[in-house]
């Protein structure tokens, strides 16, 4: 196969308003200059309330890769698929595209509610762009793929949405294309649906086609991809390997979010910093599964808050909040006594898994509404070891959980649950 | 430009405008129209299925609205509120022929920018080609008018005026009046994708225009009804294709071969102005 890119993205930029009537005023002026013939070298002048969701992206994939589009929302990963598509055209720049395109961006396009299953894939088909005698062919794939043999002549709004997606995704894994463009697909159906639907992608890949994935969720990011582009408001930011792409983008994440830390206008006390430590002692923001982290606590106050409490949740980009505790719920009571007081918290053996974490901390007086001040993004840390495992023969996600196995003699085991049975 | 035909293997975005180079663009509109076929299909039989389903008078919606305003018309004639003129057939059927045509041209104008808006979701989020929306569109027409026809050809044996060979040139006549409906609308679904003062008024402009059209009255021969004939399009296209339904002679077929050429002109342009505007307003609209 030559080594020429199948996909060439070259300085590509994008115009974007947000305000509707200026919005509807441009497009009949891009309208006019379109009829006009102008327009020929793309204008990048940025008109009022005009800013740009894509701004100067380059980047080629060749045949068999698999790249993940990744980026918090509105940093232009969804127009720049659409501009691969063929949807939205670049105000500036060229993306050319060497073979057929298949873009699982809307499951069940063009399904009509009232008409069942049965017909409905054949409208999804023609779509997608097949013809009747092919639909007709693949029809039992399809139907069983979906799992719903049962259901397929009933109308589609009788379906619950898994069974609608499952349908949807199954007429669009008949697709065939040598470049295959997938919005947030993954997140459809229930487990043992969405693990087929990895498994169907995975041969796509292994068959040399190249895929382009736009998703938010970086554990299927990391299932499929074998590289990804970073998009941080419009810009590309990184290209590359998959676990330092992801790294990336939840520090830009976390630093997005230090936004103004919330506090009660006159609040009698705040939280200064938050820093972290490992167990000996030394400052530390890199920790491995199940070390100690301990973390100290500035606080300032005007006055004396009487049994004060501090509030920890630990979050990651990802997934949101994992967990959170109190410093009651170990019976620890404080008092804070201006100038002010640093506490030290220890979280043993963290049980958590590769990847970035932050902990939000807020303090509160002693009653539901003394609510002084939440510090979210107060501390952030990453767990860099062990290396984890995404496809589930090992460990993955988040939380580290404690497990042990062991093998029981079946014979034994049922004739004694069956013995207790009868009692 | 948007250098990509739906058989094509190769393409090219780039922001240059698709006039840049007329003799592809024409190419692949003719290879777009030609690959959306099957899927024109699929979209009008969904249409059609989806339309009567869930309804209890099912097909009979296609013919009750022309049939009322025909009574309620005829009603107000006899009654002696006002007055047609000699009409060469039964007012009733003069009348039922002249609204069914009337409507295949409504159904036209308005049908490009309703089957666009019926279909953002799909248009923001999957790249087909965008004239199976409008063949598909066509067909529908087409498809309430032959329900229609088949009430008319019923009420000519009822009424006894019969049928005759110039029946053969009503397609020619229904053709030209889905052209200029079509055409028209075409030219307008852009401006109506961005603002909705288009599909707003038009059902208004539609009603008034009804009025200025023979349907409810033969041509009249005087000052200054007649000018209608000349400024109005339909006039003519309208009165010769209800001649052809009613066995008569056309009497202003000067006029129906001009309004043809018309029709020719607006579905080109139409075509064209579709076609370019569509992804630059899509993208607008977002979605």
């Amino acid at each position: 196969m030559s080594d020429e890119p199948v996909v060439k993205v070259e300085g590509v930029s994008k115009k974007f308003c947000r305000r509707l009537r200026y919005s509807l005023w441009y497009g009949l002026v891009d309208l006019a200059a379109e009829l006009t013939a102008r327009n020929g070298h793309g204008n990048l002048a940025l008109r009022r309330a005009e800013f740009l969701a894509v701004d100067d992206v380059c980047f080629e994939l060749r045949s068999g890769e698999c790249v993940g589009l990744i980026g918090h929302n509105g940093a232009g990963k969804s127009t720049l698929l659409k501009m691969l598509n063929g949807l939205v055209r670049p105000d500036k720049g060229r993306i050319s595209m060497r073979g057929r395109v298949g873009a699982l961006i809307e499951l069940g396009a063009g399904f009509s509610p009232i008409l069942t299953g049965r017909e409905n894939i054949y409208i999804n088909g023609a779509v997608l762009g097949f013809s009747k005698s092919e639909i007709d062919a693949k029809f039992d794939e399809i139907v069983d793929f979906a799992e719903l043999r049962d259901a397929i002549d009933a109308p589609v709004q009788t379906y619950s949405s898994g069974m609608y997606v499952r349908l949807g995704f199954a007429v669009a894994a008949q697709l065939n294309p040598d470049i295959f463009l997938i919005d947030e697909l993954l997140a459809v159906g229930d487990v043992a649906f969405r693990m087929k639907c990895f498994q169907h992608l995975l041969e796509i890949k292994n068959t040399g086609k190249t895929i382009v994935v736009v998703s938010h969720n970086m554990i299927d990011m990391n299932r499929v991809c074998d590289r990804v582009v970073v998009l941080d408001d419009g810009r590309k930011i990184f290209d590359g390997d998959i676990s330092t792409g992801i790294a990336t983008y939840e520090s830009f994440l976390a630093k997005r979010r230090q936004a103004a830390p919330q506090r009660a206008a006159d609040a009698a006390a705040w939280i200064d910093q938050v820093e972290l430590f490992d167990g000996a002692g030394y400052s530390r923001e890199d920790f491995s599964t199940g070390e100690d982290l301990i973390a100290e606590v500035t606080l300032t106050a005007k006055r004396k808050i009487a049994n004060a409490r501090l509030i920890v949740h630990v979050m990651t980009p990802s997934i949101g909040t994992l967990g959170s505790f109190a410093s009651p719920h170990k019976g620890f009571a404080f008092d804070i006594e201006p100038p002010g007081a640093v506490l030290r918290f220890r979280m043993p053996k963290l049980p958590l898994l590769v990847g970035s974490y932050s902990l939000m901390v807020s303090l509160y007086g002693p009653g539901i509404k003394d609510f002084l001040h939440a510090m979210t993004d107060a501390a952030t840390f990453k767990i860099t070891a062990p290396a984890v495992d995404t496809f589930g023969y090992g460990v993955c996600h988040a939380v580290s959980f404690e497990h042990d196995w062991e093998l029981v003699n079946f014979d034994r085991e049922v004739r004694l649950r069956a013995a207790q049975s009868r009692h | 430009m948007a250098v990509r035909s739906h058989s094509q293997h190769f393409c090219v975005y780039t922001p240059a405008s698709q006039l840049t180079d007329p003799g592809r663009l024409f190419r692949l509109m003719l290879a777009d129209l030609a690959a959306s076929r099957e899927l024109a299909w699929r979209l009008l039989v969904r249409n059609v299925s989806s339309r009567y389903r869930h309804s209890l008078l099912g097909y009979l919606w296609a013919f009750l609205p022309p049939l009322l305003t025909t009574s309620v018309f005829v009603f107000l004639q006899k009654a002696g509120y006002f007055t047609v003129g000699q009409t060469p057939v039964p007012y009733a059927v003069f009348l039922f022929a002249g609204l069914i045509l009337w409507q295949v041209f409504s159904d036209a104008i308005n049908m490009p920018l309703h089957m666009v808006q019926q279909s953002y979701s799909i248009l923001t989020k999957v790249n087909f080609p965008r004239e199976a929306l409008v063949v598909a569109g066509i067909g529908e027409v087409l498809f309430g008018f032959l329900i229609r026809l088949s009430l008319l050809l019923c009420a000519l044996f009822w009424f006894k005026v019969g049928v005759s060979s110039t029946m053969l040139w009503v397609p020619c006549g229904v053709l030209v009046l889905i052209g200029l409906g079509v055409g028209l609308g075409l030219v307008l679904t852009p401006v109506g994708i961005l603002y909705h003062d288009v599909a707003h008024g038009l059902p208004f402009v539609l009603y008034l225009w009804m009025f200025l059209t023979p349907v409810l009255y033969p041509v009249p021969r005087s000052w200054p009804g007649s000018w209608s004939l000349v400024l109005n399009p339909i006039g003519p296209v309208l009165d010769t294709t209800r001649s052809w339904l009613l066995s008569g002679k056309p009497e202003h077929f000067g006029g129906f071969v001009i309004a043809m050429g018309l029709a020719f002109a607006l579905l080109l342009v139409g075509w064209l102005l579709y076609r370019l505007a569509l992804p630059i307003l899509l993208e607008r609209i977002g979605a």
